[in-house]
Formats: C-alpha cells, sequence, structure tokens
C-alpha cells in the first residue's frame, strides 16, 4: 500500500479497496466530473444513481482507466491508478503496466461488448489464457464452471449473436469474474435489456454480492439498491449530492435534487406496472 | 384440400408470382449461346484445338506456375503482410509512424506499377550496382580506421537480381501493400470500439487487442476487397515483362502465337487460364469469407444453426 494514501478507515478495513479523493474529468472544456470523492470498502456493494449525464458511466471508466483524469487521484487497492509517484512527481505508466492494474478490476458493460467471433466459452476463456498465461485445460474448466455459476452451463459453444440479451450479459459477467478480479464494475448492466431478461442478470449480481464481491454499480433499478446495496450514492452534475444506506437515501431523501430524481424513478416504475407487458 | 368441419385457416400452399420476362429473357440468352457455339464451330479461325494444346506447352505451364501463380501469392503475401502493418500504422498515436505510413501510401499509390517495374527492373541497377547490408557507412569508416573488412555482412549484385521474379514479387508486393493499407484500415475502423474497451478493461495490451480482436473481426471487411486486389494481381503479373521477366502467362502464349501467326488461339488459351485461376480464387475467397463470418449470422455457423441459415439463403435466392 502507497505511503501516501490517507488510512481512512471504513468499517473494519484497514484501508478502502477503492479510494477516490477529488477526481475531475473534462471533455473538450465540458467539466463532467467536477472533484469525486469516493471511498468503497472491500465486499462492499454501492450502487451509483444519478439522472444521465450526471457523470456515472465516465467516473467507472476512469476508475480502470478507459477515460485519464484531469485531476484527483484514484487508488485500488493501495495502487495508485495510472501513476507511479516519485519523489513528489507523477510519471505515467506505460501500457503494460496500466493493463496490469487494469487485470485487477472487471467491467461489465451496458451493452456487453462480448467478442462476436469467439463462443462463450472462448470469451471467458481469452483473458486467463491470453493475459494470465493460464494453459488452456485450466481455463477451460474455470470458464465451464463459470458459466455454471451464470446459470448457462449448456452454452459453451454457442456465440454471443446465437444468445439473448440477458445470456450475452451473463456471459459477460463470467468473462469478467475469469480473471478473479477484486472489484467489479458494474454500467448499467440491465438497461439494454428486455423487462423480462433483467431478472436473471440481477440474480447472478445478487448472488455475486452476497459471495462478498466488492461491486460498484450504475443502475436505475431501484429494488436492486434497496436490497442489495450496503450504500447508494447519488450523483448530479459532476458532484456526490449525498449517499448513505439504501433505506435513508432512497426513502428519505435529503436533497432537492434527490428528491425529483427519485420521485421521476418511481413514477417510471409505476407506469411500467400500470401498463400490460408488451 | 379443404377440411370443412375446421374453419381456422391451414397451411399456406400458394402459387408463386408469375415472371413471364424471365422467361423471355432465358430465351433471347439462350439464342444468343447458340449463336456464339455455332460460329465457334463454324469458323475455324477460332482453332480451339490448337488453343489447348498452347495450354499445354511446357512454357506456358512454366510462366502459369511460376511468374503468374508464384509472382500473385508472393505479391499478395508481402501486400496482405506489409499493408496491414502500414494500416496500422495510420491509425496509430505515435505520430511519426502516422507520417511514414501516409508518404508510403502516397508514393506508392500514385506511381503506375509498369512505371515501378521499370525502375526496379533497369534504373536500380543503373545507381547501385550492389546492395550491401552491413555497419551504416561502413565503408567511411573501415577506410578512417584502415581496416581491410568494410563492415559489410551481405552484398548482392542488383544487376543480376533486377530481372529475377523475387525482385518482381517485391515491386508489385510493395505497389500492393499501399493498397492493403487503405483497405485494412477501412476493416479496422469498421470495428465497434466497445471490442476495444472490452479486450482493455480485461488487462489485454494494445497489441494483443489488435491481434486478438480487432483484426479478427477486422477481415470480415478486408477479405472481400483483398479478393477483388488478388484477382487483379493475377492480370498485373503479366506486367512482370517489364523488368523484364519472361517466364510468365501472357509473354509465353503472346511469344508462340508470334512465332506461328496463330495470334488470336493464342490469347484464348491465356484467356481460358486466367479464367480458370480466378475462378478458383473465388472459391478460395468464399472460403475465407465464411471462416472470418463466424459469429456474425453471414455464413452458416457450428451447430443447429447451419440448416437455419441455409434456408434462409434458398429463400432469399428465389424471392431474387
Ligand atoms: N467521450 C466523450 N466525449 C465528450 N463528451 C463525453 C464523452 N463521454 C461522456 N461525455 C459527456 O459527459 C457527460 C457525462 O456522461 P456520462 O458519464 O456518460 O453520464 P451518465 O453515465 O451519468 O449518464 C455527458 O454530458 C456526456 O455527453
Ligand atoms: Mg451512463
Amino acid at each position: 500500500m502507497s505511503a501516501t494514501q490517507p488510512t481512512t478507515a471504513t468499517g473494519t478495513t484497514a484501508y478502502p479497496l477503492v479510494h477516490a479523493v477529488n477526481v475531475t474529468k473534462a471533455f473538450h472544456g465540458n467539466e463532467v466530473l467536477k472533484g469525486i470523492d469516493m471511498d468503497v470498502a472491500k465486499g462492499e456493494v454501492v450502487c451509483l444513481l444519478g439522472p444521465s449525464g450526471s457523470g456515472k458511466t465516465t467516473f467507472l471508466r476512469c476508475i480502470n482507466q478507459l477515460e485519464s483524469i484531469d485531476g484527483g487521484r484514484i487508488w485500488v487497492d493501495g495502487d495508485l491508478m495510472g501513476y507511479a509517484e516519485k519523489n513528489g512527481h507523477l510519471h505515467h505508466l506505460s501500457d503494460k503496466q496500466v493493463a496490469a492494474q487494469r487485470r485487477e478490476i472487471g467491467m461489465v458493460f451496458q451493452r456487453w461488448n462480448l467478442f462476436p467471433h469467439m463462443t462463450a466459452l472462448e470469451n471467458i476463456m481469452e483473458a486467463p489464457v491470453q493475459v494470465a498465461g493460464q494453459s488452456k485445460a485450466k481455463a477451460k474448466e474455470r470458464a465451464l464452471a463459470l458459466l455454471d455459476q451464470v446459470g448457462l452451463k449448456d452454452k459453451p459453444s454457442a456465440y454471443p449473436a446465437q444468445l439473448s440479451g440477458g445470456q450475452q450479459q451473463r456471459v459477460a459477467i463470467a468473462r469478467a469474474l475469469a480473471m478473479d478480479p477484486k472489484l467489479m464494475l458494474f454500467d448499467e448492466p440491465t438497461s439494454a435489456l428486455d423487462p423480462e431478461l433483467v431478472g436473471e442478470v440481477l440474480k447472478v449480481m445478487r448472488q455475486l454480492a452476497q459471495d462478498g464481491m466488492t461491486m460498484i454499480v450504475v443502475t436505475h433499478e431501484m429494488s436492486f439498491a434497496r436490497e442489495v446495496a450496503d450504500r447508494v450514492v447519488f450523483m448530479d452534475g459532476g458532484v456526490v449530492v449525498e449517499q448513505g444506506a439504501p433505506k435513508d437515501v432512497i426513502n428519505n431523501p435529503q436533497h432537492e435534487r434527490t428528491k425529483s430524481f427519485l420521485r421521476r424513478m418511481r413514477q417510471e416504475e409505476d407506469d411500467a406496472e400500470a401498463t400490460p407487458s408488451a | 384440400m379443404t377440411d370443412t368441419t375446421d374453419e381456422r385457416p391451414g397451411p399456406i400452399n400458394a402459387r408463386p408470382v408469375p415472371h413471364p420476362w424471365r422467361w423471355v429473357a432465358l430465351v433471347v440468352i439462350a439464342i444468343l449461346v447458340a449463336m456464339m457455339i455455332s460460329s465457334f464451330v463454324t469458323n475455324d479461325k477460332w482453332d480451339f484445338p490448337f488453343a489447348l494444346r498452347v495450354m499445354n506447352y511446357n512454357p506456358v505451364l512454366d510462366g502459369l506456375v511460376k511468374g503468374t501463380i508464384l509472382g500473385t501469392v508472393g505479391a499478395m503475401v508481402l501486400g496482405v503482410g506489409l499493408g496491414i502493418i502500414v494500416g496500422i500504422m495510420r491509425l496509430s498515436t505515435n505520430p511519426v509512424l502516422r507520417g511514414v505510413s501516409f508518404v508510403y501510401t502516397w508514393f506508392f499509390r500514385a506511381i503506375p506499377r509498369y512505371v515501378l517495374l521499370t525502375i526496379l527492373g533497369t534504373g536500380l541497377g543503373y545507381l547501385y550496382s550492389t546492395f550491401d547490408i552491413g555497419v551504416p557507412f561502413g565503408k567511411q569508416i573501415a577506410g578512417l580506421l584502415g581496416l581491410s573488412n568494410d563492415l559489410t555482412f551481405f552484398s548482392l549484385d542488383v544487376n543480376q537480381f533486377s530481372s529475377t521474379l523475387a525482385m518482381g514479387i517485391i515491386g508489385l508486393g510493395l505497389s500492393e501493400a499501399a493498397y492493403m493499407a487503405e483497405i485494412a484500415r477501412a476493416g479496422i475502423l469498421s470495428v465497434d470500439k466497445g471490442q476495444t474497451e472490452a479486450a482493455h478493461a480485461l488487462g489485454m495490451s494494445s497489441g494483443k487487442t489488435m491481434r486478438r480482436v480487432v483484426l479478427p473481426q477486422a477481415m470480415r471487411v478486408i477479405v472481400p476487397p483483398t479478393g477483388n486486389e488478388t484477382i487483379a494481381m493475377v492480370k498485373d503479373t503479366s506486367l512482370l515483362l517489364a523488368l523484364p521477366v519472361t517466364t510468365e502467362l501472357f509473354f509465353q502464349t503472346q511469344a508462340i502465337g508470334t512465332r506461328t501467326l496463330q495470334i488470336m488461339p493464342t490469347m484464348v488459351a491465356a484467356t481460358l487460364w486466367y479464367l480458370i485461376v480466378c475462378s478458383v480464387l473465388m472459391v478460395g475467397q468464399n472460403y475465407l469469407e465464411k471462416r472470418f463470418g463466424r459469429g456474425f449470422g453471414t455464413g452458416p455457423a457450428r451447430g443447429d444453426t447451419s440448416m437455419l441459415a441455409k434456408l434462409r439463403f434458398r429463400a432469399g435466392a428465389g424471392g431474387a
């Protein structure tokens, strides 16, 4: 663990697994993240809520360096992401070092991004074999176990195009898990899915949370946030507006922006229930 | 047959839409083909038996195998390999690589292949009689230090090398790489950005992401125009004469034509060989398209979908 990281104890762990301080990010002068602070303890499940355009996706992408940050620092498990600090100077890490840091972090995308030219099994085996250098036999055994874990034991040789959206997203989760990450990032994993397929993906995520995985989940699924999250963080306009236990933030929000967002979400949920399923 | 006890509509057994003009077109084409065959048979200036014999003459076969087929394969291997590298360089974040790639493509697309081969065949040997590999400025350094060895490890007589098939392959390959670079670039750009991000998120390096994730998908876009380029290359091997390399199909058949004064049958012999070679190439292209279309539903994939894909294809063809 880096000496420069302040030890803000969250819960019982000595230091948080994710420790983000004053993270800023702008696209062409448009400031999208305006100083985000966030700690996530080992084994904690954090749900990120907020209206579209509030910077949730950008923040997740900054954590595993799909975007570079303009200011602030992000540590994951004590490692400063993207830079090495020597004698008070920051040095960019090489591509190789960045890739090594990313191995510790699994990411699940809104549009799953499976490799279409590989079967489900090959998708899951790809990183363990090509990146971690595992033997094919060992990687295959683990991949089959992961497929079983996400309820797709019978689909190892299916190509992504032959799977439903929910099945593809579950393969994508298995693919990320195959590298044994310390942290899993989910960016609206169910929002591109047909309503009847949302449940099967959430079930896999729920199980993962129960097994003790540290997770940051951007989602609009209020029931998931309420039941699974240890903490809910509400973002708007590139800042964290409020955070706390799900029941406090969702049932008793303090800020006007949180209130109006939740009101809208509730409205949508009611509308969805009122209209007979298509 | 209708079942009156059940009033719900049964299976559809509809008559197809009539296509009278298809039949008219077929008859017209049949008449034209018959006229053509009749002229082939009645006009003995065609002399097909002689053309077939020319096709099997040893110098012709030699030219076909060495200059035309080997030349095509060699030039395309060099062209595709180098072209993909130049195409990737063009998309690099490194401005030096991007610049080199741009200048390469600019130069080799501008220069006609015939001119390029003439320069390589005659001009190069005039400028540099030998091609040496060694320490840069080795001769000068050796002179300064008074060494007997001039620090050259490998030396090639350019005048001899310039009129070999290898030189022809290099020339055609360099030219081809400029076109392939553009094709490869388009192919790489056609792959969704999410694919690169997913690979990076798994901890893959940029090189591995390119080789394992991006290029295999880009191939789907790269293969069809590459088939086109290969077929064009088969015909461009006739330019090898500029070097000059004469073990090549067109020169050999033409030589027989001028010697025997049977120009047309020898041209027929060459044409037939070109048709055969290109037909074989089209089969190869078809195979490659299927191979790289895996998982995209463009060709039958493994397992139970293949039957479905075939049926869909047949239905599509029938409606055309
Ligand atoms: N690559 C990019 N280039 C320019 N603007 C971007 C880019 N990515 C995101 N943005 C902008 O940043 C803002 C936040 O986007 P995002 O992080 O996707 O929000 P959210 O996920 O909360 O909906 C949006 O206004 C979006 O237009
Ligand atoms: Mg988003």
